[in-house]
């Protein structure tokens, strides 16, 4: 039996695997996605790929604010435009009552130093958004957010990747983990793979790696519904989400509404499936068409779920790893890594290349989300 | 009894649908039937019970006439029947979600048996999509509901019992037929006679085709064999037609109206959205649920029953719908095993006679082989607008299944969830890998089954919000 041997193994051929694959190959490295199924199978396949540093946790603003200038100037680092806009995303007020909140939000950040979120009022709202139903009040808007094409995202990030060399493994999943010297060997099937370096990039199912390396990490499920309706004629450009429902709406390029929000449906890891629940999902269309009244009358394509991990703080986990040596995390991403993705993977060659980074990742330390080992 | 709760659920009201509804309800147990239609009949008897009472019933022949009687009996059968309903989820459980007059409710059931039947084979060529050519299906639908007969002479292209059924009763009804591209292949009859000393007992039915068939010679409308490839054009909507025979004949002729026929294929995208095993049937060149010989899939309390099940017409679906609906009755202790299954020895022997000439006429029409390998311009999924060279070139880039292929490309993302492109998707995939085509698998099936609007969607939640809401402080 043949052992491929890499200077990284990446496991998880989603887009924060891709992208750590990316720039690992770009600093030089000889790298290898190792993926169950196939690039983007899950939550990269399922997102409604929001790019939004709008309403950010603060710990996640610094590098939120990097990855959005990527987002920027995405071709120029995967060759293709991936289908981003930058509309602006808007946090929609419905009444008066919900204006203090975010008015709170934007000067809180702005305290930080910080002025991409801004409040606007209703007649600028009317003027970013003319179909939005005319009860709203005003909103908290990030105009340089915006949404991108997930599936052509993917393309783009395994396109580059190739480009690197980078070996992309489809069908092969990770069964067992073992030491040889230096090096760790993982058992896929009939296929072994011996790198040095491990980036644990597995989404919903990253726990379960951790723990073939000895980590235990607390890690719970997400599985966001999502609607797509049938194409329409211009519509909206921005990003519309609202206090108070969870509601996430916009149109695609290909003149589609994508709807989603958060509501959850249900996700069973071991069978690698999720399911939508309609009684559920119904209060996202109750939502969309309370704000978009026109909408009452178009028709839903199909609807559907993504598994992804969700931590218990919301915020990701990135970092080595405090037992395994060689063993990086790069997960947890919580319903929000999309717009994460280009960032994540410049982190995580710092952590594997130079060892540590500039970069604020100290609130993503995996240790937070570790069992405390009992004394002995 | 609570209105929104049966012992089964039956998911259409054609032969099968209505068959099991009856059955059911003899052996005592609640049904409920859904179906998207006005009336009772299904495809093969559509607006039978309007249609009869009319002298158009002598013009559709004998075996829509059959369809009165089963109309009747099913509306006297107690089943608790919702005509114009959209069904568009079934969940495990099992939970049924529906539209009827712009409105969503959900229902619960402890059984369903799927009997929604066939969609004609979708049928690419370049121009498929243009204004002006239809399905003959589509043709005959308007022909049994509202007596519409093309104004302009029509073009049919296509082969199987449809299209020469539908030409007999169009003729009957007044209409013009331009001509008849009949695209069986050459050899085919050779190829099928090896099936018919099983079908020798449906010698009737052979009877009835060939007379058609002479019918038709003598109406003295062209018939031009062996067609292999067409062509539609047109500036806006469908001017002229161009075709091309196996043997390199080659003809143009203007035509505003072409129908169009390959046969047709069940409807699986209910079984595949409930989990249920579908296997390739290789007579009929489509996916068939794997069943036991109650019509039970592999998912328990789940049954297909009528053309749902593998194409195999009315005479095939009704005892499959009893069959199915007695294993239910049986199941929910209305009737016991031993009785159930001697109750079903006689349907049984009556679903194998109905399906002996099956083999033969599976391969007199099996589609000929340029339908599945359309030109590189034949847009193959209308939805979204992809080309057969576009699935082409994506195919060979890795080895893409059917979901990737969808993510890459947005084939069959569209309204239609693939019922247009799924089995040509599948194989000009399996042609550009190599592989045969069972081994590529169907699109994943994502819910709604049928589109339902967000008004209607939101509707539902409406109930949900007023269960919700807070007393008043």
């Amino acid at each position: 039996m043949s052992t491929e041997a890499f200077d990284v193994a990446v496991v998880g051929g989603g887009l924060h695997g891709l992208s750590a694959a990316l720039h690992l190959a770009r600093a030089g490295r000889r790298v290898a996605v190792i993926e169950r199924r196939w690039t983007g199978r899950h939550a990269s396949g399922a997102t409604a790929a929001g790019v939004r540093t709008l309403g950010r946790d603060i710990a996640e603003i610094p590098i939120s604010l990097e990855a959005m200038a990527m987002w920027h100037k995405i071709a120029d680092i995967v060759g293709d435009p991936c289908g981003f806009h930058a509309h602006g995303q808007l946090r929609v007020a419905e009444t008066a009552e919900h204006m203090p909140a975010l008015l709170q939000r934007e000067a809180k950040i702005r305290a930080l130093g910080c002025t991409h979120e801004e409040i606007i009022d209703a007649a600028e709202l009317r003027r970013l958004v003319p179909a939005l139903s005319p009860h709203c009040v005003g909103a908290l808007v990030a105009r340089r957010d915006g949404a991108a094409d997930p599936h052509r995202t993917i393309l783009a990030f395994r396109r580059a990747c190739e480009a690197e060399n980078v070996a992309i493994v489809e069908d092969c999943g990770v069964e067992a983990v073992d030491r040889q010297g230096n090096d760790w060997l993982l058992v896929c099937g009939q296929r072994r793979f011996r790198a040095p370096v491990v980036v644990n990039a597995a989404g919903a199912w990253a726990a379960r790696l951790a723990a073939l390396f000895g980590d235990e990490i607390t890690l719970g499920v997400r599985a966001s519904m999502m609607i797509v309706t049938e194409r329409l004629a211009p519509l909206l450009a921005p990003v519309v989400s609202v206090v108070g429902r969870a509601l996430s709406f916009k149109q695609s390029d290909q003149g589609t509404l994508v709807i989603g929000g958060g509501l959850q449906g249900a996700a069973d890891l071991d069978r690698e499936r999720s399911s939508v629940n309609f009684s559920e999902l119904a209060k996202g269309a109750r939502a969309a068409s309370d704000l978009f009244p026109a909408v009452r009358g178009v028709r839903i394509a199909r609807c559907w779920t993504g598994i992804e991990a969700q931590t218990r703080d919301h915020l990701p986990v990135i970092g080595a790893s405090p037992n395994a040596p060689g063993l990086f995390h790069a997960f947890g991403f919580s319903g929000h890594g999309f717009q994460l993705v280009p960032v994540v993977g410049a982190i995580l060659t710092d952590l594997v290349v130079e060892g540590t980074t500039r970069r604020e990742i100290a609130a993503f330390a995996p240790r937070r989300l570790m069992q405390e080992r009992v004394a002995a | 009894m609570n209105v929104n709760e049966t012992d089964l659920l039956i998911v259409g009201a054609g032969p099968a649908g209505m068959a099991a509804a009856v059955t059911a309800r003899r052996h005592g147990l609640s049904v409920r039937v859904l179906d998207d239609q006005p009336a009772p009949g299904g495809q093969i008897w559509r607006a039978i019970e309007t249609v009869a009472a009319t002298p158009r019933l002598a013009r559709l022949g004998e075996s829509y006439r059959a369809g009165a009687d089963r109309a009747s009996a099913f509306r006297s059968c107690g089943a608790l029947y919702e005509p114009e309903s959209q069904l568009w989820q079934i969940e495990p459980g099992f939970r049924a979600f529906l539209t009827q007059q712009g409105k969503a409710r959900s229902v619960t059931a402890r059984a369903v048996i799927l009997a929604t039947g066939a969609q004609e084979r979708p049928v690419p060529f370049p121009g498929w999509t243009l204004p002006g050519v239809l399905t003959v299906g589509a043709a005959q639908i308007l022909l049994k509901t509202a007596d519409s007969v093309p104004t302009s002479p029509v073009w049919i292209a296509g082969c199987g019992p449809l299209p020469l059924l539908y030409m007999t009763q169009l003729l009957a009804a007044g209409g013009r037929i331009a001509g008849f591209l009949d695209t069986t292949p050459r050899g085919r009859i050779g190829a099928a006679l090896r099936h018919l000393p099983k079908g020798l007992g449906r010698l009737a039915d052979l009877a009835k085709g060939l007379s058609w068939s002479l019918a038709l010679k003598r109406a003295g409308f062209p018939i031009i064999h062996h067609v292999a490839e067409l062509r539609a054009e047109g500036a806006g909507r469908l001017e002229s037609l161009h075709y091309r025979t196996q043997d390199g004949r080659e003809g143009e002729v203007t035509a505003e109206v072409l129908l169009v026929h390959e046969g047709v294929v069940p409807n699986i995208h209910a079984p595949l959205a409930l989990g249920c095993a579908v296997s390739w049937h290789a007579g009929q060149h489509c996916y068939v649920p794997e069943l036991d010989s109650w019509g039970e899939t592999s998912q328990v309390n789940v049954f297909v029953a009528g053309d749902g099940a593998g194409i195999g017409g009315a005479e095939a679906a009704e005892p499959r719908g009893r069959i199915a609906a007695l294993r239910v009755a049986a199941r929910l202790g209305k009737l016991g095993e031993g009785e159930a299954e001697s109750a079903a020895r006689s349907e049984r022997s009556r679903l194998a006679r109905a399906l002996a000439l099956r083999p033969f006429l599976d391969a007199l029409y099996a589609p000929r082989p340029q339908v599945f390998a359309p030109a590189d311009e034949t847009l193959v999924c209308r939805c979204e607008e992809v080309t057969a060279g576009e699935l082409r070139a994506r195919a060979v880039q890795g080895r893409p299944g059917p979901n990737q292929i969808k993510a890459f490309t947005r084939a069959g993302m569209g309204p239609c969830q693939g019922r247009q492109c799924g089995y040509t998707m599948a194989h000009i995939v399996a042609a550009a890998q190599n592989r045969p085509v069972e081994e590529v698998g169907f699109y994943r099936i994502r819910p709604p089954l049928k589109p339902v609007t967000l008004g209607e969607l939101a509707s539902l939640g409406e109930l949900a919000s007023l269960d919700e809401r807070e007393p008043a402080a």
